[in-house]
């Protein structure tokens, strides 16, 4: 089983993002994803200093470097950015888009597809798969069940790479939240949430920490903790685990799967968080709770 | 410009027809199509005698079957797509990948149209479909400005629809996991959002209270229109502010863009709806084809008559309507 740390979803400063990189290096990962993945107006840093970080990375480190591409893209200033990414010439691309899944099939270059690429059966595996796919990160709301049936359906599969723990993103609009909280209009949003390094808590009138608002993405209020889980991973012939990036005790979590895959797993390590996506239930719920161990 | 317009029911497919549309698009009584709901949509039969409507009045049908195919039960889809082929149906919508392969090969002459659930807004996410499928039109999303619909027009190879009025979805279409995250039922694979069968409206002592799956989406006041929970228009606490943090209730409207969207080359106008009434499509495909009428006659020259402002503001949810992302301060 592989560790990949996703693509950071939170726009964090550039000192802040290269120190992250920087400790990231001497992690037991396997992979990194790096890149923008949520807002094409962030430009702390822009496409050729992601750019730039990766070749870095990639130099010192034995690590697989790939780079991924902005999820929803709205402007042509947006499309550049993507196509600064498929043509970088070196690294393996994470589309997150059609578009990039266009440049870079056009390009006969492999490429890995993230969890906002819309592949919910074998058909559309295999039709990624024949223009260049070698990997697929599954959408989050897909269950083990599913994930399985794909697979039992597959002539061929690809890299097989599961969000295992983070924030999971759940949607992406043309209004950025964060800036409407703020009463600001997203054209002059002063770039505003970069004060939410963990993004912006949404909770329902109960208190219920339903969302977190990061710009114009959404994510789940609680981590998907898919730690439990890890004998079932494995036995699916699950390759990667994502690992989603966050400010705070990102190396805990890291080191509590790194134990999982030397048998050390212990599922105290990490606050339980949900999995009912994965059991096939609402998204929000805690299926396999502490001492149940990993049933599925 | 044509006009294109919901229907749920043979008596919503009539209303439309008799008042103008030029399409109409349809789908199946099951969850092969994104407004999944009991008691809508199309058996065989009656699928049967909408296409005879639609062939006796010298209108299209369309066939939506724009959800994502499940794994384990591919064939319904398939079979969804064999069914609009033997209707001999104007287009099929759709928006799964394998989905549109399997159409491309086993009905070469069905022609394609990519449903606004796949979410494609650059000329090269248009062009991936083209080239692989060989759609004919799509769809925008609802997340572009009028700016970047005009560039996407000017650079497009295949036709465009965008939508004229309707529900809003404010997250792009086909990327938004709310409603499977609190329900378990999404709209991509279930072809629902915020599910009626996980929705409670409780009367509580602080109001009236809406929840979906016993998660609270509003509180309302007496004097306040209580809303259908729709996880994005409800009421929440962000930063101890209470909020409607995503969006308020209300429906899209670009009636007042006709001229630059007829300009830009656009070649067809989505009304939303199929979940809605006869007596609802009636009104707001009539309002639509004057407008449509009016804008092809006047072009710069057309304005927005307070009638049909007034028509469809009452047809709107929360009574109120915004050009949504159209309009950059919206954003």
């Amino acid at each position: 089983m592989q560790l990949a740390l996703g693509p950071a979803q939170y726009y964090w400063p550039r000192t802040d993002i290269n120190q992250f990189y920087e400790q990231m290096l001497s992690t037991p990962l396997d992979i990194l994803y790096l890149g923008e993945l949520v807002c094409g107006k962030r430009h702390q840093l822009r496409a050729a200093d992601w750019l730039e970080l990766a070749q870095q990375l990639a130099e010192v480190s034995d690590k697989q470097i790939v780079l991924s591409t902005l999820t929803l893209l709205e402007s042509n200033a947006d499309f550049n950015w993507v196509r600064k990414i498929c043509d970088n010439g070196q690294l393996l691309v994470e589309a997150n888009d059609l578009s990039a899944v266009q440049l870079l099939a056009e390009a006969g270059l492999p490429f890995t597809c993230g969890p906002a690429v819309n592949i919910y059966n074998q058909h559309t595996l295999a039709q990624l798969m024949s223009l260049g796919m070698t990997r697929w990160t599954a959408p989050v709301e897909m269950s083990a069940r599913q994930l399985e049936e794909v697979l039992n359906a597959c002539d061929k599969k690809p890299e097989v790479e599961v969000f295992a723990y983070g924030h999971m993103p759940l949607a992406y609009s043309a209004r950025c939240f964060t800036a409407r909280h703020l009463g600001l209009d997203k054209d002059n949003c002063d770039y505003r949430c970069m004060e939410y390094p963990h993004g912006l808590p949404l909770e329902s009138q109960e208190g219920e920490e339903l969302f977190v608002i990061n710009g114009i993405q959404t994510l789940s209020g609680e981590p998907t903790n898919l730690l439990r889980h890890y004998k079932q991973l494995c036995e699916l012939g699950i390759d990667i685990l994502r690992l989603s990036p966050q400010w705070q005790q990102m190396e805990q979590i890291i080191d509590a799967f790194d134990r999982a895959r030397r048998d050390d797993l212990d599922p105290e390590l990490l606050p339980p968080g949900v999995d009912g996506y994965w059991c096939g239930r609402p998204g929000l719920e805690l299926i396999a709770r502490s001492g149940s161990g990993a049933q599925a | 410009m044509e006009l294109v317009c919901p229907a749920g029911s043979l008596p919503a497919l009539e209303a439309a027809v008799d008042n103008g549309a030029d399409a109409v698009y349809i789908g199946f009584n099951d969850e092969t199509n994104a407004r999944n709901f009991g008691g809508l949509n199309f058996n065989d039969k009656n699928a049967l005698r909408a296409l005879e409507r639609i062939r006796n009045r010298g209108r299209k049908l369309f066939v939506a079957i724009n959800t994502y195919a499940k794994p384990d039960s591919f064939s319904r889809w398939q079979a969804a797509v064999d069914r609009a082929a033997g209707l001999n149906a104007d287009a099929v919508i759709l928006a799964d990948i394998g989905l549109m392969g399997y159409a491309r090969d086993k009905h070469p002459d069905l022609s394609l149209h990519l449903s606004v659930q796949a979410s494609a807004t650059s000329a090269p996410a248009l062009e991936f479909y083209r080239q692989q499928f060989g759609i004919r039109r799509a769809v925008l999303p609802r997340v572009l400005s009028l700016k970047q619909v005009q560039q996407l027009a000017a650079a497009s190879k295949v036709e465009l629809e965008v939508f004229g009025f309707g529900s809003l979805c404010i997250m792009a279409e086909g990327r938004c996991h709310l409603s499977s995250y609190v329900t378990g039922e999404s709209p991509n694979q279930n072809g629902v959002c915020s599910p009626a069968k996980a929705v409670e409206w409780r009367n509580a002592a602080s109001g009236l209270e809406t929840r979906l799956n016993g998660v609270l989406i509003d509180r309302f006041a007496e004097d306040e229109n209580a809303g259908y929970p729709t996880l994005c228009k409800g009421r929440f606490m962000v930063d101890g502010k209470r909020q409607h943090a995503l969006e308020e209730p209300t429906s899209l409207n670009s009636m007042a863009l006709l001229p630059e969207l007829k300009a830009a080359g656009i070649q067809a106008i989505k009304l939303e709806g199929r979940q809605r009434s006869p007596a609802y499509v009636a009104q707001i495909v009539r309002t639509w084809r004057e407008a449509i009428d009016e804008v092809l006659r006047r072009g710069a020259d057309f304005a927005v008559k307070e009638s049909w402002r007034e028509t469809l503001s009452k047809n709107s949810e929360g009574k109120q309507t915004t050009l949504g992302a159209y309009d950059r301060p919206w954003q």
